[in-house]
């Protein structure tokens, strides 16, 4: 272990303690695991909108962590901050032990709330595609991630002419093709039928069960309840409580009361950026 | 694990993406090859030239045709990359940006070379153009001129998705460096048609211009792409 | 920093009286041209100013790139909209120039018609930097300001072999033509007037680019702070 151990053994939930700026050193959690994912003072705005109030958080690797808000609350916003889609206006974000998000682009994989795919090309074109930019030339693992979650890779109909539900399938696909140990999914649920969503849970699980760090922003809390580790609340873009699991309370679709409050105890708790 | 992809692997792999996506929504170039017909009838109305007056003016009608039918064209290179924020995608993985954009010209340079197999000969046919000069000639300086209007095309298009008015924005922003190029383009044609002049002069330069804004589009164009 | 600008005010000021007196009294009336041509004393250090603001541009546009400084994209903005107006004056007291003495206002002159370009190029720089939308219009308008400074010299070549090709009348006759040496001093005190005159310029406006940034930034800042007072 490094001297630099010692110093953040004492890591709380608060984030790590604040540097006078410099480089974010990496930080080590109590297990002395490595975070996977560490955000620091985080601040993005669009103009005049600061659409991310200053967050801080760590994230330790193997668990499946659910974001949860109100619209507008800085969910998506904060989950292309981290995947390197949008440069944060301040702070800084580590990803799996490194601060230049690029040169670990082939461990992690995002799933918009958009498809990401190419509407005029068949499941196994996209896939080869996709594949290819990741330096996969195989055949056979595009077709397997195309079977692991639960379509048929010898379908030749295009993607644009597929159900909500087997699209938002095939962009999963797309995002673990790579066999990424670090998985961003924004809205991966939304207008897709019950029985495609619940088949993608279960993916999700296992794939957790085998290590992989998986973030989810959803609104759809009571699908990911059974198998959430950790469930983070947003909201008006600072972080406003972080607890085990998903409790009751934060199963109901709408949050604005339970925000209110959570906001007001928030305040109390340091969440929020030093100005 | 993976290893990182090379150059021109990702390249070839987008412009068979590319030319591949062509292909199935042909609509894009169907439309395309009319409006470039369109064009060349019109000037022909416009401009009723005798045979020799016509060897003197035919390279820049039909340079300035092909440039209009080329923004038209270049106006759509990104807009598939956009449908379903796929170039997210692209821009998630390791690979490099530098790909995707010479991936995205040299599949413009194609199509905008199919444009001007169907538009050269048109206009031949209605100017009753006879070169006095060598065709291996007005070929080198076909292929320069495409390039250039291309590479600084698609340059100005990826600039142009992040404005408002992108389809006036980049025939705005390319009309005015793309002069030094037309001008070479217009006279080295004319040059080699009337046989008046050597077109030497007006080819270095065209090969110089390619040269110099190739090399700061693959510079600039990585900062480009990620500004969002 | 206040008192420094109001005496390079000040300064310019005299400067530019003083060549307004060298250009109109001092120097000596053209042979051919008659008075007319003094406008010379204007059109040319005009040019030279405009050319060295799209250099600072271009200085500014790469600093910017390299290390996203907000400075670096005031003055890229401040020294092409400058630079811009000084462009537009050669391309008026040119025809102006032009006029009474050929008879036409415009002859596609090597380089009045470079000068042309130039401004055609920097005010679509303007317009991209109008029209583009998000925090992102700095990065672009240093990729279209770069685009352009470098097409500066492959236009300056082309017009003139195209000139040498399809000889036209040449407004001004050409520094070929040889200058007076009494002409001279008009010039350089014009130029040097003309530079003072730009410097404040760009200076005013790259504080005003800075003042806007530092407005934005506090707008931005204000909504943070807004939540940390508790406002509900």
């Amino acid at each position: 272990m490094t001297d630099k151990t010692q110093q953040q053994s004492a890591v709380s939930e608060n984030g790590p303690p604040k540097h006078e700026g410099g480089p974010h050193p990496p930080v080590v959690g109590e297990c002395g695991v490595q975070s996977a994912v560490s955000v620091r003072d985080v601040v993005r705005h669009f103009g005049r909108f600061a659409a991310l109030r200053g967050i801080s958080a760590e994230f330790a690797p193997g668990q499946l962590y659910v974001l949860l808000g109100e619209n507008g609350a800085g969910k998506s916003t904060l989950l292309r901050v981290i995947a390197g889609l949008l440069a944060p206006s301040r702070g800084s974000i580590r990803i799996l032990g490194s601060e230049n998000i690029r040169s670990v682009a082939t461990r992690f994989g995002y799933m918009g709330h958009a498809p990401l795919l190419y509407d005029e090309m068949s499941a196994i074109e996209n896939l080869e595609y996709f594949a290819a930019l990741y330096g996969i030339e195989d055949r056979t693992r595009c077709e397997e991630a195309i079977r692991t979650v639960g379509l048929d890779p010898a379908l030749e109909r295009r993607v644009g002419q597929y159900s909500q539900g087997m699209r938002q399938r095939i962009s999963l696909a797309r995002a673990i093709v790579h066999g990424p140990e670090l998985l961003f999914l924004d809205e991966p649920f939304s207008n897709v039928d019950v029985r495609s969503a619940k088949q993608m849970t279960t993916l999700l699980a296992k794939m957790r069960d085998t290590g992989t760090t998986i973030f989810v922003v959803t609104h759809q809390a009571a699908l990911m309840e059974p198998v959430a580790d950790e469930s983070i609340v947003l909201d008006a873009g600072r972080l406003v409580a972080r607890e085990k699991g998903i409790p009751a309370r934060l199963l109901t679709p709408y949050l604005a009361e339970e925000s209110a409050a959570l906001r007001k105890q928030a305040e109390h708790r340091r969440f929020e950026v030093e100005p | 694990m993976t290893s990182a992809p090379g150059l021109w692997a990702i390249t070839r792999r987008s412009l068979a993406k590319d030319l591949r996506l062509e292909w199935r929504s042909k609509d894009a170039i169907n439309s395309m090859l009319f409006f470039a017909l369109l064009v060349v009838v019109i000037f022909s109305f416009g401009f009723d030239p005798t045979a020799e007056e016509s060897r003197k003016i035919a390279g820049g009608l039909l340079w300035v045709a092909i440039l209009f039918a080329t923004v038209v064209a270049l106006n759509q290179t990104w807009t598939r990359e956009l449908r379903n924020q796929v170039l997210d995608a692209y821009r998630l993985s390791p690979a490099p940006p530098m790909a995707l954009f010479l991936a995205k010209t040299v599949g413009n340079f194609i199509f905008v070379s199919i444009l001007e197999v169907l538009m050269v000969p048109l206009f031949v046919v209605f100017y009753n153009l006879r070169s006095v000069g060598p065709l291996w000639q007005l070929l080198v300086v076909a292929v320069l001129a495409t390039w250039a209007l291309v590479v600084n095309g698609t340059f100005f298009a990826a600039l142009s998705i992040r404005t408002r008015s992108r389809e006036i924005m980049l025939p705005l922003i390319l009309f005015p460096i793309s002069i030094p190029a037309l001008l070479a383009m217009v006279d080295a044609t004319t040059s080699i048609l009337t046989g008046d002049n050597s077109p030497m002069f007006w080819i270095r330069l065209l090969a110089v211009y390619d040269l110099v804004f190739t090399t700061v589009s693959l510079i600039l164009f990585e900062p480009v792409l990620n500004a969002e | 920093m206040k008192t420094l600008f109001n005496a390079l005010a000040v300064f310019t000021a005299l400067l530019l009286g003083y060549g307004f007196c060298q250009a109109m009294y001092v120097a000596p009336t053209e042979a051919t041209m008659g008075d007319v041509q003094r406008i010379f004393y204007y059109h040319l250090p005009s040019a030279w100013v405009a050319f060295l603001l799209f250099f600072v541009n271009f200085l500014a546009s790469v600093w910017y790139l390299v290390r996203r400084t907000i400075g670096a994209d005031a003055l890229a903005l401040a020294s092409a909209e400058v630079g811009v107006s000084f462009c537009t004056i050669v391309l008026i007291t040119g025809p102006i120039w032009a006029r009474p003495i050929w008879g036409i206002w415009w002859t596609w002159d090597a380089r009045l018609t470079s000068t042309l370009v130039l401004w055609l190029i920097y005010v679509s720089y303007l317009v991209l930097r109008h029209y583009a939308t998000g925090g992102q219009v700095p990065v672009l308008a240093a990729a279209l300001g770069i685009f352009g400074f470098l097409d500066v010299p492959i236009v300056y070549m082309a017009i003139r072999w195209f000139r040498t090709q399809h000889p036209q009348p040449v407004i001004g006759g050409g520094q070929g033509s040889g200058l007076d040496p009494t002409m001279w001093h008009a010039v350089l005190w014009n130029l040097a007037a003309f530079s003072m005159l730009a410097l404040m310029f760009v200076w005013v406006r790259y504080r005003q680019a800075l003042a806007e940034h530092a407005l934005e930034e506090a707008h931005a800042q204000a909504s943070l702070d807004y939540e940390t007072e508790g406002a509900q």
